[in-house]
């Protein structure tokens, strides 16, 4: 199985026999894949129907639950690796899942989509319309992304909350990492991961 | 896919009779007892496609199919059990047993004490969950079935798959709880001792001995029947169903008119009184309050999970408010804890407590593909 860049490049950061739980775990591809190549003892969580009934036939531990309903259910320190790909900037409270993620999980893995790269900041800034893009393919009226950030002001909530940021990777629309973007991550990257610690 | 249009048939019930002395968890011991049971689709020569049906209060064996030609309606779970339904019978061996205590053929009440010669009646020993499951492994042992692929249930008898989960790990594959809890709640244990006054509380019943005076308790009966059946659809499903729909009767001509709920009660109740026992009743109810398999682990059910070594799947439904999904959730959260391989659903329906008899597509869907997904599983193991 080929496994999407984005989740390729979270695999590589997890540790084999870890606990994992996935928040918002879509089609259960990467709990599949670290199963299968890590022997890790995961459980996803998704809400919508179709994505569950494809974990069912993965033999992936899904779980139905909305993020938005919050998370309170899972005890502190139950796993190793709390992961959430492409989800944050579609949760009603980014920061409050933050904090249950470092509560849950020793360590968290966050993605999503960065505003600030040039592609966005032109449409809006020159073109006057709000960006539509390959990651970031809905219309203004119709998206589920409510709270969009840049690499900056991710940055500046995991300083407030004083987050240990432990890994960062930028990466481009191919999830590849290029020189140009480590150079200016906030303008050029479309794509982030952050592996984040608790406050230390 | 009419689901009513295929069936596994025609069915004959069969008997377990067990020589080998139980005894019960409160003590008392049955010298031998029978079993009445089913089964469905064909065991496979490793033995490995077993899939045992546990039932809920008012169930019994017969769980699918048919047993005459002409019957009105087929087995109680037939929605789900047959060729290429959800328990897939050309996949699966099922086995179905009607649970001891109860009153379609198993020893029960209804049984004469070997003792005395007399019908049990309310001597009958009280028997628990843990109860049934030992007695299902012994029919297990009887059929020559080490270890089920799966163990399925609803409501109680999801509470026996969870008890089959803890006291024989080695002995299923996977465990299937359908609208069911770890424990009841204080609502629902009032709920079943509302039931249980209703019973006691006919004059007939004679303090459980009412087959001795050749009466039964027919309106207490009924009665406990009719609460449990508002309590298992929801507000908006009756509201669907029946409206304020009228029976018989004119307001306009100032009648007493009867709605058509409470038509439908009233049937329901007196059809329930022609094919169930009183004293089983109470006593099935009772197995039910008493279920809490963390009263073993100081109330900690995450540690009641620890021994279980087979996967999880939890399903509940939207309306159910006598088992709701938040119990459910209890359930798999104890699961995640103590690092147990678990899946769940919560199936949107509005047919309450009752959906987990009916065939809601996303919910045959996902118990079909779980259970699909064991034998695949199993046959790459074994390769």
């Amino acid at each position: 199985m080929t496994l999407r860049g984005d989740l390729a490049l979270i695999t590589k950061l997890i540790n084999a026999d870890a606990r994992v739980l996935d928040l918002g775990c879509g089609t259960g591809d990467l709990l599949a894949s670290l199963q299968a190549e890590k022997n890790v003892n995961g459980y996803g969580l998704d809400k919508d129907p179709t994505n569950i009934q494809v974990c069912l036939s993965k033999g992936v531990n899904v779980i139905e639950q909305d993020l938005d309903a919050g998370i309170a259910n899972f005890a502190d320190d139950n796993f190793d690796m709390v992961v959430m790909t492409d989800a944050l900037q579609a949760v009603r409270d980014p920061r409050g899942l933050l904090r249950e993620m470092l509560r849950i999980g020793e360590e968290c893995v966050v993605t999503f989509p960065n505003f600030g790269h040039w592609r966005c900041r032109a449409q809006l800034g020159l073109r006057g319309h709000m960006p539509v893009s390959k990651h970031l393919p809905h219309h203004w009226h119709n998206t589920p992304n409510i709270h969009l950030c840049t690499t900056q002001d991710f940055e500046r909530l995991c300083h407030e909350e004083n987050f240990r940021i432990i890994q960062r990777r930028v990466v481009n629309t191919q999830y590849r990492e290029h020189w140009s973007i480590t150079l200016a991550p906030n303008l050029m990257a479309s794509h982030a991961f952050y592996r984040l610690g608790r406050p230390s | 896919m009419n689901s009513a249009a295929v069936s596994v048939g025609i069915v004959s019930p069969q008997r377990f009779h067990s020589v080998a002395p139980l005894t019960l968890q409160n003590g008392s011991v049955l010298e031998t007892y029978e079993l009445v049971y089913e089964t469905y689709g064909t065991l496979n020569t490793d033995k490995s496609n077993a899939l045992l049906i546990c039932h809920a209060l008012s169930g019994h064996h017969h769980a699918a199919g048919l047993h005459q030609e002409d019957d009105a309606k087929p087995g109680w779970w037939d929605a789900c059990i047959g060729p290429n339904k959800a328990i897939d019978t050309n996949a699966f061996f099922v086995v179905s047993v009607n649970n001891l205590g109860g009153c379609h053929g198993s020893t029960g009440p209804r049984s004469i004490n070997p003792n005395t010669g007399k019908t049990y009646g309310p001597d009958f020993p009280h028997v628990v969950v843990k109860d049934w499951v030992n007695t299902q492994a012994a029919l297990a042992d009887h059929l020559g079935i080490d270890v089920f692929a799966a163990v399925v249930g609803g409501s109680l008898g999801g509470m026996q798959a969870l008890q089959w989960s803890i006291d024989y790990p080695d002995r299923l594959r996977a465990c299937v709880a359908i609208a069911s809890a770890a424990k009841l709640s204080a609502q629902n244990i009032a709920f079943n001792e509302i039931a249980r006054q209703a019973i006691s509380s006919d004059q007939d019943f004679n303090e459980g001995r009412y087959f001795e005076e050749e009466k039964n308790p027919d309106r207490g009966l009924g009665l406990a029947r009719m609460i449990g059946h508002v309590t298992y659809l929801s507000a908006d499903g009756m509201g669907t169903k029946f409206g304020r729909e009228v029976k018989s009767g004119d307001f306009d001509a100032g009648d007493d008119v009867e709605f058509q709920v409470e038509s439908y009660l009233n049937y329901q109740g007196r059809a329930f009184t022609q094919y169930f026992d009183a004293n089983t009743y109470l006593l099935m109810t009772k197995a039910l309050d008493h279920f809490d398999p963390a009263r073993e682990t100081k109330g900690d059910l995450v540690s009641a999970f620890q021994k279980a070594t087979c996967k999880y799947l939890v399903l509940s439904f939207s309306t159910d408010w006598r088992f709701s999904a938040a119990r459910s959730q209890e359930i798999v959260d104890a699961l995640v804890r103590a690092k147990k391989n678990v899946a769940s659903a919560v199936i949107e329906s509005e047919h309450g407590h009752d959906s987990f008899l009916l065939p809601i597509e996303r919910y045959t869907n996902a118990l079909k593909t779980f259970l699909d997904q064991l034998l695949i599983m199993q046959k790459g193991e074994s390769e």
